[in-house]
């Protein structure tokens, strides 16, 4: 065993709920939806962190106005999140500082370990976590270190998206993860009937907006269709807390 | 201090190797490409395993080069060869794996390249209690 793997179970401690963003494909909106969900549900009220474990290609710190390398990293027993937003926030792109990162599975594995041993998360009520697309190896780790993780599943209506999206909560499921349920990105209503025949939670659907792309880069993504439709999705998907 | 937390992750290792035996000396190997503070480790170290009711185990730190092989042409170098401003140091002594954005191979420029040994911490030999071998990694 690694010797950090010995410590993961502890760094979240003081969260309440773990819950990645993933996806069969890629583009499908993670990053937008778990940044945008981060938001809102600090909004709502609580306490929230974000770790972006897309390890060599991370975006969330675009969406939530990180400049990466004029960002203080901070220790006290270990690495401390920074804070954007309200939010308690961790990427690989604090210490990349938006070079090309191309790295081999082993590697990634190393990051991943070692991102998760030195964070130290405050008390939290959500740790949302951004995930790669595909059963990449951030997703395969996750699953295996992080306790109590629960999955939203992102996927399109296209029809190469519904297969693939299919394919990939089977996965989860077959693997014992808990799917709180799936979110249909640029659609209006059409995966209901995927989830249906899956048993998966439909947690409803998110429209096209052509405004989120500018919103995101005058730093104002909480004034957007987009962000009032994911704050409705929180609001019910995580409303049983 | 991030050591700290690495400091914790060896003594919970080494603490569930031996189980209910006492922890008597932990050998760790430290690759350079981390740059980690060898006094902040063992004094944390140190610490830990006190806290846990462990006293007098011996903490034996050896360091380990860190060298490169390059994917793209063959060609090998060590980390202390290599040029590089301190925040850029910093960042990797956090995340070793950053290395590969902020290092190029001096030969063909390729930043596909392995790291051959000498990345991190590793734990290379615990002894329990009663002398015996607890486990190697
Ligand atoms: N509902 C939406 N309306 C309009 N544009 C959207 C919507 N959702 C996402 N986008 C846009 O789609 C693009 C991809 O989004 P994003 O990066 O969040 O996807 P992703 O699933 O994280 O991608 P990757 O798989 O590469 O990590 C972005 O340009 C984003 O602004
Ligand atoms: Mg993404
Ligand atoms: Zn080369």
């Amino acid at each position: 065993m690694d010797p950090r793997e010995a410590v993961i179970r502890d760094r979240f401690s003081s969260v309440r709920r773990v819950v990645a963003f993933a996806s069969s494909k890629g583009g499908v909106g993670k990053t937008c939806i778990t940044c945008a969900s981060a938001l809102a549900l600090k909004e709502l009220g609580h306490r929230v962190g974000l770790l972006d474990l897309d390890v060599t290609n991370p975006t969330a710190h675009i969406v939530l106005g990180i400049d990466p390398k004029s960002t203080e990293i901070e220790e006290e027993k270990g690495v401390k999140p920074v804070e954007a937003r309200g939010v308690e926030f961790m990427s690989p792109a604090l210490f990349t500082h938006g070079e090309p990162s191309p790295l081999r599975g082993g590697e990634i594995h190393d990051a991943i370990l070692e991102m998760l041993s030195v964070t130290r998360w405050g008390s939290l009520d959500y740790l949302l976590i951004d995930a790669p697309p595909g059963m990449s190896d951030e997703v395969l780790d996750v699953l295996r270190y992080i306790p109590r993780l629960e999955f939203v599943v992102v996927a399109t209506p296209s029809p190469l998206s519904i297969d693939s999206a299919r394919r990939f909560t089977k996965f989860l499921l077959d693997e014992g993860a808990r799917v709180l349920g799936l979110v249909e990105n640029m659609g209006s209503g059409s995966l209901e009937s995927l989830c249906k025949s899956m048993g998966v939670r439909y947690l409803g659907y998110i429209p096209f907006d052509p405004e989120l792309d500018r919103a995101i880069e005058e730093g104002r993504i909480e004034s957007t269709r987009f962000y009032a439709s994911v704050r409705e999705i929180c609001r019910s998907a995580f409303h049983s807390l | 201090m991030h050591e700290w937390a690495l400091a914790e992750a060896i003594a919970r290792y080494a603490e569930s190797v031996c189980s209910s035996r006492r922890v008597s000396k932990i050998v760790v190997k430290l690759g350079t490409l981390q740059a980690i503070d060898r006094e902040v480790l063992s004094f944390a170290l140190n610490a830990i395993l006190e806290s846990d009711g462990i006293r007098g185990a011996e903490i034996v730190l050896e360091d380990e080069e860190a060298v490169f092989r390059c994917r793209r042409c063959g060609a090998t170098w060590r980390y202390s060869d290599v040029e590089l401003d301190e925040a850029l140091r910093e960042a990797i002594h956090f995340l070793p794996e950053a290395v590969h954005s902020f290092v190029r191979c001096p030969r063909c420029g390729s930043r596909d390249f392995e790291v051959v040994k000498g990345r991190g911490v590793e734990v290379a030999e615990v002894v329990c209690g009663d002398g015996s071998e607890g486990g190697s990694h």
